[in-house]
C-alpha cells in the first residue's frame, strides 16, 4: 500500500456544485434522458445523490456515479478513466454509471485528447479521487459505529466492522461521508490487490452505440435551434473579396447570410487557433438540407493573398510565423523538397565523427522516403453547437482541446473564462483533427449575430477541403559499413512542407559511434497539425524499412540486427540525450520474434518486421502477406507493446487493431495533394481509405507484463505498422515501398 | 415543400419537406432519429444505412419524394428492446471504438443475414465494403456478425 498525499481540495467541492443534478448535455431536452448517462446496465436510479468530490457522487442505494474528465474519442476513455476511479474506491463495476464530465479545470486536470496521455497523466488523480473517496466512507462509518477507522474495511462498495460484526453500503453513509472533510493523505491499493484495473470492461457508452441513441455532437438539438453553414476559401493562398447572396436568401429556409471574422486583428493564436481562412461566409437557416442545397447558390469572389507574418503564442513562447503568397501544387512541393534535400541542413545532433565515417566507408547505402499530406477525415464531420448571449456562451459537442478552446473563445466573445460553458460530446473520431477548434469560434461567431442557437455543421467536402493536414514529408537516410560489413554511421536528413517529421535523439541515435541529424522544412500556406503520432507516423516507415535495407546488406537478420544495436544503446550508449529505454525497446521485439515464431516459422512467408517507440510506449509488429504487388492480401499482423499497465485488456487490443488498420490504410492510399493551391481531393469516392476487404485477416496483439504506470496508447501502435508492412511488401515483390501510398491509388490512373 | 407521409419503424410519420431532401436529413432533422448518420453525402461511406422494405440503402442519396409506401426501418427500429443478435453481438465483442459508424455498419449487416444468413469470410467482407470504419474496426465487426450469424 502506497500513502500519497491528496491534491483535492476544498475548491473541488464548491466548484463541484456544477456538475449536481446529472447536469450534462442539460440542453439536450427531448434527447436528455438518453444521453447523460451510461445507465443502461439495468441499475436502478438512486432518489438521491450525494457528492463524495468531483469525480464522484453516490446514491443512497450504493450506486455511484463517476465522471470521466477527458473527451472520448474512441479510445475509450469514458470507460477506462471512471475504472481506475472505480478500482481506488472500492466498489463493484455493475453498480457504476459514467458521466462524461464537462469542461471544468478547477477539478480536472488536463482534459485534452491527446499525447496518448489521457490514462497516463491522469493516472495519480484518479486514483487519489477514488481513494479519498473511499477514505471518507469509512470515516463516515467510524463515527457512526463509533469505531477506529483503522478498524474498518471495504469490499465492493460494503464497509466492514469485522469485530462487531457490522456492515454498511456505501449508499448508506454516503449523506454522512459527504459532509466530511477531505482526507490530508490517503492510501492506495497495492497493484496486486487490483480487481478492475487489468480486466476487460465493455464499453460504457456500447448499448446507445448499438441502439443508436444521440451521442454525438452532430446529434445534439435545442429547441428553436438554426443550421449554420460555412464557405472557406476554394484554396490554400485564397481570402475572401465579396460575396453576393441575393440568391441564397431567395432560397426555402434561409435566415441569413453573413461574413465572420475569426480573430480579433490584435489577437495572438495559439497553437490550437487555425489561421489559414480566418474570413468565411456563413450561411444560416431552418434545416440542415435547405443550408447545404442553397450554399451552391452563394456567388463570392476569392482573391489571392500576399505574404504576412503571423504571431503566433506557441508551446516554447512566441513564434513569428511566415505564411507565404501563393497557390501551391503538389508538383512544385516535390520539387522543392528534393532540392532541398541536397543542400545540407540544420544540424540537430551529431555524434564522433560522421563526415570522416562515411569517407572512409567500404559501402554507403542511401536511401529517400516520402509520404504525402494526409487529411484526418474523421467519420463525424466537423461540427458545433452555440449558444452566445450577450453575457454568456454555451458550446456543446466535439472536441478534443477544450481548456484551451476556451480560451480562444472568451478572447474573441470578450467575455470572462467562466462565462464560457464547454460540454463535451462523444465524438466521431478526431486522429487530432478535432485539436483545432476553429469551428467552435464559427459557431459561436454565428449565434452571437442570429441571437439564436446554432448548430454548424461541416459537410465531408468542407472537412477535406478546409484540412489541418498531416505535413508531406521526405527523409534521407544512409548508412555507412565497412569492410567487415559492421554499422559504422548514421545520418539522416529530414524535411517536409512546412514542417519535417525528425526526432534527433531517438533509435538509432544511441546506439551508432557517429551519427548525424539534420533537418529543413520549406514554408507554405497550407495549415498542417498534429495528426495521430506526428512525426512519428513517418518515422518509422521511413527508418524501419531503412534498417531492413541495411540488414539485408550486412547479411544479418534483421531482428538480430535491431536487437545488436539495442544492446550496444543499453551497455554502452553513444551521447546522453537518448530519448528510449533499450530494454524496453528490446523487449516488444524480443516478444512479437517469439510469438511470430520469427526463428522456427518464417520460411515460405512473406513477412515484415518494424518496432517503434513514441509517447512513451514501445510497440513491434510483424506482418505476414500473400498475393502480388497489385493486389497484396494481408494475413496476419502481430503486435507486441509495452505501455506499462494495461487499464481495459480488451478495450486496449481493440484500438490496437484499429491503430493497425489505420497504419496500413493510411500507408497503402492515403494522400491528398493540390493543385493551384486546391485539394485535388474532396470527399471519399477521391480520398482513399482503407475498407473491409483490405483490412488484415487476423491481428494478434501481445502486452508485456509489468507494474510500469500506464503510459500512452491511441498513437503508438499506429506508426509501426506501416514499416512492418514496406518490409513484407518487399519480400513478396522484391521492391522496395519507400513512397507513400505504397499502393497507388485506384482513382488514378 | 410537400406533405409526404412515411412509415418508419412501425410507425406513421407526416413531414413537409422539399421533395429533393434526403431521407437521412428527414430522418435527423424532422422525425428526431439521430442514429442514422451523416458521413460523406455520396453513398460512399455507409455510415446513413436505412432498410427499405428489408433492403439495405443508403439514406443520403434516397430522396424522400422516391420512398412512397414502402417500409423504413432505422437502427432505432431494428429490434424493440436493442437485442438484435447482431447488436447484441456487437456488445459480445465490444465492437465500437468512436461508434460513428456502426449504426451504419450494424444495418447493412442486418441485410446481409437477412439475404444470406450464414455468409462466408469473403461474403461478408464484399458485402460490407462499402461501409469505412476510419477507426480500423473491421476484424471485430467480421467477428460479430460471424457470431451474430450462429446465434
Ligand atoms: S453519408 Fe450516406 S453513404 Fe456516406
Ligand atoms: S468506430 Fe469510429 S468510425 Fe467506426
Amino acid at each position: 500500500m502506497t500513502i500519497v498525499k491528496t491534491e483535492l481540495n476544498r475548491r473541488s467541492f464548491i466548484k463541484s456544485s456544477l456538475l449536481t443534478g446529472g447536469g450534462l448535455l442539460i440542453g439536450f431536452n427531448w434527447l436528455a434522458a438518453a444521453c447523460s448517462t451510461s445507465a443502461s446496465k439495468g441499475q436502478s436510479i438512486p432518489d438521491e445523490w450525494f457528492e463524495i468530490n468531483g469525480y464522484l457522487k453516490i446514491g443512497e442505494n450504493g450506486v455511484v456515479t463517476i465522471m470521466s474528465p477527458n473527451p472520448e474519442i474512441g479510445q475509450n476513455v469514458k470507460t477506462s478513466m471512471p475504472m481506475i476511479v472505480a478500482e481506488e474506491l472500492d466498489v463493484d463495476w455493475k453498480n457504476v454509471l459514467v458521466e462524461q464530465a464537462p469542461l471544468n479545470t478547477a477539478i480536472f486536470n488536463r482534459q485534452l485528447a491527446g499525447g496518448s496521455d489521457s490514462i497516463k497523466q491522469s493516472w495519480p488523480g484518479l486514483r487519489m479521487a477514488g481513494a479519498s473517496a473511499r477514505k471518507m466512507l469509512m470515516d463516515a462509518a467510524a463515527k457512526k459505529w463509533n469505531v477506529p477507522v483503522e478498524e474498518i474495511t471495504t469490499e465492493l462498495g460494503i464497509l466492514y466492522h469485522k469485530n462487531s460484526g457490522k456492515k454498511a453500503g456505501y449508499g448508506e453513509v454516503a449523506s454522512a461521508a459527504a459532509q466530511l472533510p477531505v482526507p490530508k493523505e490517503v492510501e492506495l491499493k497495492d497493484l496486486k490487490d487490483f480487481k478492475i484495473i487489468g480486466t476487460s470492461k465493455k464499453n460504457v457508452d456500447g448499448h446507445k452505440i448499438v441502439t443508436g441513441q444521440p451521442l454525438f455532437g452532430l446529434d445534439y438539438k435545442k429547441e428553436g435551434m438554426l443550421i449554420a453553414m460555412i464557405v472557406h476559401p476554394p484554396a490554400f493562398g485564397m481570402k475572401l473579396k465579396s460575396f453576393d447572396a441575393t440568391d441564397v436568401k431567395t432560397k426555402p429556409g434561409i435566415k441569413d447570410v453573413f461574413q465572420i471574422k475569426i480573430f480579433n486583428d490584435d489577437y495572438k493564436p495559439q497553437w490550437c487557433d487555425t489561421t489559414s481562412f480566418t474570413e468565411l461566409v456563413a450561411i444560416v437557416g431552418n434545416s440542415t438540407w435547405e443550408v447545404m442545397s442553397a450554399k451552391a447558390y452563394l456567388k463570392v469572389e476569392w482573391e489571392p493573398f500576399a505574404d504576412y507574418k503571423i504571431a503566433m503564442a506557441g508551446w516554447g513562447g512566441d513564434q513569428l510565423v511566415n505564411v507565404p503568397a501563393g497557390l501551391e501544387s503538389t508538383a512544385e512541393h516535390n520539387a522543392k523538397m528534393t532540392a532541398a534535400s541536397a543542400k545540407p541542413g540544420k544540424i540537430e545532433r551529431r555524434d564522433g565523427n560522421p563526415e570522416e565515417a562515411f569517407k572512409e566507408a567500404a559501402k554507403v547505402i542511401e536511401r529517400t522516403y516520402t509520404a504525402p499530406f494526409l487529411a484526418h477525415t474523421p467519420m463525424e464531420p466537423m461540427n458545433f453547437f452555440a449558444d452566445v448571449t450577450a453575457d454568456n456562451a454555451v458550446l456543446i459537442g466535439p472536441i478534443q482541446s477544450p481548456e484551451y478552446m476556451e480560451k480562444t473563445l472568451a478572447a474573441r466573445l470578450g467575455l470572462p473564462l467562466e462565462k464560457i460553458d464547454i460540454q463535451m460530446t462523444r465524438m466521431g473520431g478526431g486522429f487530432g483533427r478535432r485539436l483545432y477548434g476553429h469551428f467552435m469560434v464559427e459557431a459561436a461567431l454565428i449565434s452571437q449575430k442570429v441571437k439564436a442557437p446554432v448548430k454548424l455543421i461541416y459537410t465531408r467536402e468542407d472537412e477535406i477541403t478546409f484540412g489541418i493536414y498531416r505535413p508531406a514529408y521526405h527523409a534521407l537516410y544512409r548508412a555507412a559499413l565497412d569492410d567487415k560489413n559492421n554499422l559504422i554511421a548514421f545520418h539522416v536528413k529530414m524535411g517536409g512542407v512546412p514542417e519535417n517529421a525528425l526526432h534527433a535523439n531517438r533509435f538509432p541515435a544511441g546506439a551508432v559511434d557517429n551519427y548525424l541529424a539534420e533537418s529543413w522544412a520549406i514554408e507554405s500556406n497550407i495549415s498542417v497539425g498534429a495528426m495521430r503520432a506526428p512525426g512519428s507516423n513517418f518515422n518509422a516507415v521511413a527508418e524501419q524499412s531503412f534498417l531492413d535495407e541495411v540488414a539485408e546488406a550486412m547479411g544479418k537478420d534483421p531482428i538480430q540486427f535491431r536487437l545488436d544495436l539495442l544492446k550496444r544503446a543499453k551497455e554502452n550508449p553513444v551521447g546522453e540525450k537518448n530519448d528510449y529505454d533499450a530494454a524496453r525497446y528490446a523487449g516488444v521485439i524480443e516478444l512479437v520474434r517469439d510469438k511470430s515464431g520469427w526463428e522456427k516459422d518464417s520460411a515460405g512467408k512473406n513477412r515484415g518486421v518494424a518496432a517503434y517507440f513514441c509517447h512513451s510506449s514501445y510497440v513491434a509488429n510483424v506482418v505476414d502477406l500473400t498475393g502480388d504487388k497489385d493486389n497484396p492480401v494481408i494475413q496476419k499482423v502481430y503486435a507486441a507493446i509495452d505501455c506499462g499497465i494495461v487499464v481495459n485488456p480488451d478495450a486496449a487490443i481493440n484500438m490496437t487493431e484499429g491503430a493497425i488498420v489505420d497504419g496500413i490504410g493510411q500507408s497503402m492510399y492515403g494522400q491528398l495533394t493540390f493543385s493551384k493551391g486546391q485539394p485535388d481531393q474532396d470527399n471519399f469516392d477521391s480520398y482513399r481509405l482503407i475498407r473491409h476487404t483490405e483490412a488484415p485477416k487476423e491481428i494478434e496483439v501481445h502486452f508485456v507484463q509489468n507494474e510500469i504506470h500506464p503510459t500512452g496508447l491511441g498513437e503508438p501502435p499506429y506508426p509501426p505498422v506501416m514499416g512492418a508492412l514496406a518490409n513484407a511488401l518487399y519480400k513478396a515483390t522484391g521492391d522496395r515501398y519507400r513512397h507513400q501510398p505504397f499502393i497507388k491509388n485506384s482513382f488514378e490512373s | 415543400m410537400a406533405i409526404f407521409k412515411l412509415k418508419v419503424n412501425r410507425k406513421e410519420y407526416q413531414v413537409d419537406v422539399d421533395p429533393s431532401t434526403p431521407m437521412l436529413w428527414v430522418l435527423r432533422d424532422h422525425l428526431n432519429l439521430v442514429g442514422t448518420k451523416f458521413g460523406c453525402g455520396m453513398a460512399q461511406c455507409g455510415a446513413c444505412t436505412i432498410h427499405l422494405d428489408g433492403i439495405a440503402v443508403r439514406s443520403c442519396i434516397t430522396f424522400v419524394d422516391s420512398v412512397g409506401d414502402k417500409e423504413i426501418t432505422t437502427i432505432e427500429g431494428l429490434s424493440e428492446n436493442g437485442d438484435h443478435p447482431l447488436q447484441q453481438a456487437w456488445i459480445e465483442h465490444d465492437v465500437p471504438q468512436c461508434g460513428y459508424c456502426q449504426s451504419g455498419q450494424i444495418m447493412n449487416a442486418a441485410a446481409l443475414l437477412k439475404a444470406n444468413p450464414h455468409p462466408t469470410d469473403e461474403e461478408i467482407e464484399s458485402a460490407m465494403n462499402g461501409n469505412i470504419c476510419r477507426c480500423g474496426t473491421y476484424t471485430r465487426i467480421k467477428a460479430a456478425i460471424k457470431t451474430a450469424a450462429n446465434s
